[in-house]
């Protein structure tokens, strides 16, 4: 009895992952063969699916990097995600190294502050980024600062989260013992904290970075043409001239997010063996 | 000798009400060996971190070279330090890890690698520079830490049990090596150990905590022969302990009443004076079995309970005066044979060799 309902239980959690693939990969597998398309179609055509070579092309990359507007967007998007990692990076790393400090005053209260934006629904977060930044005195709304400001706090949460845990692990006579040999707060922050921890530091940027990489409302709030990111030049791509370009964009857009999660998962390897007892 | 550290009065409390050290008073001359000796969770940590900087006092101050250090970053007191967990940098190789301070140091790439290079040589590790902390056995990179802490030569080294995990041949070496270097560049240091004959063989002088505070501090053969703390006196070496009541105090002598036993001891405290609670204590090996015509100015009647041959002397427990844990050691010479489990014998001892420590 007992057996069988484990039984029925196992399986049922079985089918249930099967369409968890089907529904979160399945689309890929759509998308991918489709951005090869020969033809201005979003279906596989017949001989497309007798794998003849004449139904495929490059033709959507080519037009992704010859079309004026893609290649801004492109542009747009690294610069607007290096500059919001730069900074969500280097803020949140010093706001988790602090908060990690057993005198600092409430704080519980201010990290539940500093990662309200990754809880907050996006839309809110849109709105009013765009109220405030569009104030006169404030006068950020549709410029790249303003949305680099935003993602940065989009993006910091991430990396708090990320250095905290890092520094768990980070055993904290080592920075006395630093001390102790005649390095300043400077120096040993530069020397032994930072290397020591930067694989968190690395993690939570490149976690900031995808972040802002294909994030949409904001931009559409906040963005003008000037500063359209690829996730916005899809949004207009698909409700305005619909062809696969968006689609080669979208593998593009999935190579790197692969990219990411592999890199994030060695870095956590890598951790994980420089942390092993001595 | 000029005084190079002084604790004053000195206390120090984590949670706001209970001492995890308190009346701390040391005054340490220029280049001596300070040993501080007790028991886990004693303080000792504790006091060694508030020199270091890394901790405050909350009560009292420390004055290095005459001057309070209350003010001074620990990045800027200069003092080598090694931690009870060695605090090696992990990811930089041992050479690095020695070059750290001479490079904090502003100090030049040759002259650099010369001294990175002597302090191996100094701990036997020539030829692991380019090894990881973590490629080390635990000995080894106890010694790189002691090289670390000593390859800047600073002119004070503060040591946490830094022989804590070698094995008892190294750790002897290196407590030779430790006391030569000490003597020969002249450093004041501080040591920290548990291990009583490490704090015998390597001190100057050795302060024995116990529970936060100083019981007795002097000089090894003193804390042996003259203890005048009970705590003391079973910490250091192996002593048996006589509970009684004095009942009489002549001049640098008592006499106390040990179960209805009589016995004279040395007078330790200034204002002893009849009714006084004292332990009295005898080391086992002062204590003799007396031949029948034999008297010395301590006798009392004992039963040999157990035997132990040890190789160079004789372990006997034996109960007399309502102590049935009463050890003597009796030298290995000819004619100890005579003596028998469940024989009754008389033991004795020299009033001098038996101290009346008051119980406060
Ligand atoms: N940061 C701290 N916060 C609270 N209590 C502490 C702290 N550091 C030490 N203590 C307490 O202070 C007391 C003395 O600790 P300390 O580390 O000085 O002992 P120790 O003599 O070095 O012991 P050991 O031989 O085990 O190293 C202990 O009871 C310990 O629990
Ligand atoms: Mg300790």
């Amino acid at each position: 009895m007992n057996t069988l309902f484990w039984r029925t239980v196992k399986g049922a959690i079985g089918v249930f992952t099967a369409f968890g693939f089907l529904f979160l990969i399945g689309p890929l597998f759509v998308i991918v063969p489709l951005s090869f398309n020969a033809e201005p179609y979003f279906t596989f055509r017949p001989e497309m699916l007798m794998l003849d070579p004449e139904a495929f092309s490059l033709r959507w990359y080519e037009n992704l990097f010859n079309d004026e507007e893609w290649h801004r967007a492109l542009f747009n998007s690294f610069f607007i995600g290096i500059c919001a990692t730069i900074l969500a990076t280097t803020l949140g790393t010093l706001a988790a190294i602090s908060l990690n400090q057993s005198n600092f005053p409430a704080r519980r209260t201010v990290m539940a502050l500093l990662i309200s934006p990754m809880v907050t629904p996006i839309v809110i977060v849109g709105v009013s980024v765009f109220f405030f930044y569009s104030q006169p005195f404030i006068g950020l709304a549709q410029t790249y600062l303003g949305i680099i400001l935003s993602h940065a706090m989009l993006g910091a949460p991430f990396v708090v989260i990320t250095v905290t845990a890092t520094l768990a692990g980070f055993n904290q006579t080592l920075m006395h013992a630093a001390s102790s040999l005649g390095a300043n707060a400077w120096t040993r922050f530069r020397r032994v904290q930072l290397p020591l921890i930067s694989p968190g530091v690395i993690t939570g940027g490149l976690f900031a970075f995808a972040t802002s990489f294909d994030e949409v409302v904001v931009v559409l709030f906040m963005g003008g043409l000037e500063q359209r990111t690829l996730p916005r030049q899809m949004w207009s791509g698909i409700r305005e001239e619909i062809n696969p370009t968006i689609l080669a964009v979208a593998t593009l857009l999935i190579i790197f997010a692969v990219l990411v999660l592999f890199t994030v998962e060695w870095l956590r390897a890598r951790t994980a063996k420089q942390l092993q007892p001595q | 000798m000029t005084t190079h550290v002084e604790f004053k009065n000195v206390a120090k409390t984590f949670d706001g009400h209970t001492n995890v050290v308190e009346d701390i008073n040391l005054q340490i001359p220029r280049g001596e060996f300070l040993t501080l000796l007790g028991p886990s969770g004693s303080g000792k940590t504790t006091c060694l971190m508030m020199l270091a900087g890394f901790e405050s006092p909350t009560e009292g101050e420390i004055l290095v070279d005459g001057k309070s250090v209350q003010d001074v970053p620990a990045h800027r007191r200069a003092f080598g330090i090694v931690f009870q967990s060695y605090a090696l940098f992990p990811h930089m190789s041992v050479a690095k890890n020695l070059a750290f301070p001479l490079e904090v140091r502003g100090i030049e790439t040759s002259r650099r690698n010369e001294l990175v290079d002597r302090a191996l040589k100094l701990v036997q590790l020539e030829g692991f520079g380019s090894r990881k902390p973590n490629q080390l056995s635990g000995g080894q990179q106890q010694r790189v830490a002691i090289a670390r802490a000593l390859v800047y030569e600073p002119e004070l080294v503060l040591m946490d049990e830094p022989l804590g995990a070698l094995d008892r041949q190294l750790r002897e070496e290196m407590q030779y090596e430790i006391r030569r270097i000490q003597e020969e560049v002249g450093v004041t240091m501080i040591y920290v150990t548990h291990d009583q004959g490490e704090a015998m063989v390597l001190s100057d002088r050795i302060a024995v905590f116990e529970a936060g505070k100083i019981k007795q501090l002097a000089a090894p053969i003193t804390l042996y022969e003259e203890p005048d703390d009970p705590f003391v006196a079973s910490f250091i070496g192996e002593n048996n302990r006589l509970f009684g009541t004095v009942t009489h105090v002549g001049e640098a002598l008592c006499t106390v009443d040990v179960d209805g036993h009589t016995i004279q001891a040395a007078q330790v405290a200034e204002d002893t004076s009849p009714g006084d609670k004292v332990v009295v204590v005898i080391r086992p090996e002062r204590v003799s079995i007396l031949q029948s015509d034999h008297s010395l100015s301590n006798s009392q009647e004992a039963t040999v309970l157990s035997i132990t041959f040890v190789g160079d002397h004789l372990r006997v427990q034996l109960d007399t005066c309502g102590n049935p844990d009463f050890i003597a050691k009796i030298p290995n010479i000819a004619g100890h044979g005579s003596v028998l489990k469940g024989d009754k014998v008389n033991i004795g001892w020299a009033t001098l060799d038996c101290r009346a420590l008051p119980i406060r």
